[in-house]
């Protein structure tokens, strides 16, 4: 049962679009997701239009929409914005209390952000100008491999053999493993190691501290990257519901917060 | 130190002394090419933060080729050219000063077209000091082998914790020895007097520029960091002149009149600290970014390293060594954090922005864990952004702005800045 107004966030990234509605009690009451594709608008129309339909709630109950996401900004309606390294530090925040350490991996871009025991961000650092760690990366990966990006996690599943990929860069490791395939490393165990590539690259951004929790579309949909998050940290790696919406929920709650410290939603 | 004619960018960026620093570069660049061409005077090309006071002293006019680069940078055409230098074998993980100066003179474009100038201005003679980088002598033996043109210079120490006198010595020594190759060019003999007399105008438009970097200890801060790098023009091309000192008596007064009439400064919620080059194609961009997040960027390494504490007439050769080893960009690490986080504290920051330029490591500050330690010692918050000086290949306009709101937007949270007044 939903209580009083209710308030959006989307999160429009670069590979997805994701939204989030809450009530004014902070509950959950829907999500949504929709491709971003060329047109950053249409996607965060069709996604909000699928959110209020999933909520069964009316534009005219929604307080306020906020945005984040590398295209926070282009966003028509939005009341105000928040960059995505505020949002996954409030969305992961909704789950795990400070102090910890959010690692998101995105299409595009990976960011480890430190948040102190008080809920406040202390930190943060995102990848160079580089697909290296992130989900382009894979998809790179994928192809290569001859495989659906979808195909990935079942074909890593069947590795028997530890490989390390070395290069820093994309292209280079593309030809990397197309040298590996020529030597007769089996796709399996490159796929592997295209994951702890990924892992690899993350953690070498920033130090993490405390509980650590890992967002982002990546996470979700590759499960062996936590794993691996979980054996090169040594500890427990929680990945929480609705991990790639989590940007999306933590700006509902900042426009929810807004609204109940007084500061207005910025409509 | 790149001099651009856009318009200005908000009220604070408004200086009235700026019609005659464009007077004055204009002036600068025109001489320039009048002496090189009508042969009328020597003409010199010097590294930055080279010993121009010799060059001063005997008469020579002086071009900054570092300048040229920030005016290649600051205009684009940087990307445009640096690919003709890369092509020479000039990589392009090196300056990008460099690359885009070569490629500037091979492509046969230049910004100081806006001058009447066609190119850099041809030199009799090329004088530099590694005690920035070693890039600046690459740079110079190009134009050297290019014209056939002496190239002559100081290998100077670097990442020097204390300068000690035995450092002191060796430099003095070497600048002894440069004086013969310069006298052959600029056909005299060097006069004490006249050499007493330039580091003397060094010094005080070194004072004179310091005082105006200085202003912005205070609240409302009066000069921006992205303004004091066009400020700059004069205390890099024009030190040691009586016009460089005239135009930071003007400045120093202007900025004396903003701190008396403090309401009419835009209102700044934060203060930062930049450490770095600036990212001279992005320079408008960013300022634009920060103002609108009402915050001030009050201070920089790279503003203050045009200030010259130890030049003395009294003892100028010796004054000059000490000065151009004195430097944050010769120092080693234990200095460098030492300055910074005096920096810190006399301008009340609310945080620190290292800029990671890809291709100046030497101007790069975070590549060795001292922003890391800083973070620790003066409990700030610490920023980096990833770019470069000139190539905008390694820039993303869409990342730094997100780093850029989300480290304000920490600050927002992180206490009582949040309520609008900053810090006392």
């Amino acid at each position: 049962m939903r209580s009083g107004p209710c308030f959006v966030g989307v999160d429009s990234g670069s590979w997805n679009t994701k939204a989030a509605l809450i009530d004014a009690e902070g509950r959950l009451l829907a999500t949504a997701m929709a491709r971003t594709g060329a047109d950053v608008q249409a996607a965060a129309e069709r996604v909000v239009h699928d959110l209020l339909e999933l909520g069964s709630v009316a534009r005219s109950e929604v307080t306020a929409l906020w945005t984040t996401g590398f295209g926070r900004h282009a966003i028509p309606g939005a009341a105000n914005s928040r960059t995505e390294l505020d949002a996954h530090a409030r969305g992961a925040l909704q789950y795990v209390s400070g102090p910890l350490t959010v690692i998101d991996i995105g299409g595009q871009d990976a960011k480890i952000i430190a948040v102190d025991a008080d809920g406040r961000r202390t930190s943060h650092k995102m990848n160079r100008k580089c697909a290296a760690g992130t989900g382009s990366f894979l998809e790179e990966m994928a192809l290569r491999l001859d495989v659906p990006i979808g195909g990935l996690p079942a074909l890593a599943a069947a590795s028997q053999e530890e490989i390390e990929l070395g290069s820093f860069c994309t292209v280079f490791t593309g030809t990397e493993v197309l040298g590996l395939i020529r030597q007769g490393k089996r796709p399996a165990d490159l796929a592997r190691a295209a994951y702890r590539s990924v892992v690899k690259r993350v953690l070498e951004m920033e130090r993490v501290e405390g509980t650590v929790v890992a967002t982002g579309g990546v996470v979700s949909h590759h499960p062996l990257v936590v794993e691996l998050l979980e054996q090169a940290i040594g500890g427990r790696v929680i990945v929480p519901q609705y991990a790639q919406e989590i940007g999306a929920v933590g700006v509902a709650h900042a426009a929810r917060a807004a609204a109940a410290a007084g500061l207005g939603t910025g409509a | 130190m790149a001099t651009t004619d856009r318009p200005s960018r908000s009220p604070e960026t408004t200086f009235r002394s700026s019609a005659r620093l464009k007077e004055l570069m204009a002036a600068h660049f025109t001489g320039l090419d009048r002496a090189a061409r009508e042969k009328s005077a020597p003409v010199a090309w010097c590294t930055s933060v080279g010993p121009v006071e010799l060059l001063r002293a005997l008469g020579f006019e002086v071009f900054f080729p570092e300048n040229h680069g920030a005016l290649l940078g600051a205009s684009r055409v940087a990307g445009e050219v640096m690919g003709r230098a890369h092509a020479l074998g000039y990589s392009p993980d090196i300056c990008s000063y460099l690359t885009s100066d070569i490629g500037s003179y091979l492509a046969r474009k230049t910004p100081l077209s806006r001058y009447g100038l066609s190119g850099a201005p041809r030199p009799d003679l090329l004088l530099y000091s590694t005690n920035q980088c070693r890039e600046v002598r690459d740079w110079f033996e190009f134009y050297g082998r290019e014209w056939n043109l002496p190239v002559v210079g100081v290998t100077s120490f670097r990442d020097l914790g204390e300068v000690e006198d035995s450092h002191v010595d060796a430099i003095t020594r070497q600048l002894e020895g440069l004086i013969p190759a310069l006298e052959a060019v600029a056909g005299r003999r060097l006069d004490a007097a006249a050499l007493e007399a330039a580091v003397g105008r060094s010094r005080t438009c070194s004072d004179l520029w310091r005082d105006c970097l200085d202003s912005s200890a205070s609240r409302p801060a009066p000069l921006s960091f992205f303004d004091a790098t066009i400020q700059m023009g004069p205390a890099v091309v024009l030190r040691g002149t009586a016009e460089a000192c005239d135009y930071y008596q003007l400045l120093k007064a202007e900025l004396a009149e903003r701190l008396a009439a403090s309401g009419a400064t835009p209102r700044q919620r934060f203060r930062l600290y930049w450490d770095g080059m600036p990212i001279w194609g992005r320079l408008r961009d960013l300022a634009s970014l920060f103002a609108g997040l009402e915050t001030s960027v009050v201070a920089s390494t790279y503003c203050n390293s045009w200030v010259f504490d130890a030049l003395d007439p009294r003892d100028p050769l010796r004054s000059m060594a000490r000065a151009s080893l004195e430097l944050f960009i010769a120092r080693s690490e234990g200095p460098k954090q030492r300055y910074l986080e005096r920096m810190a504290r006399e301008f009340q920051v609310d945080g620190l922005v290292f800029h990671d330029a890809r291709t100046c490591p030497n101007n790069s500050n975070v590549r060795f864990g001292l922003a890391q330690r800083l973070r620790r010692t003066s409990h700030l918050p610490v920023l980096v952004l990833d770019g470069d000086l000139n190539d905008l290949r390694c820039f993303s306009d869409e990342q730094a702005r997100t780093n850029i709101e989300a480290f304000i937007e920490q600050l927002e949270d992180a206490g009582p800045a949040a309520a609008g007044g900053g810090r006392p």
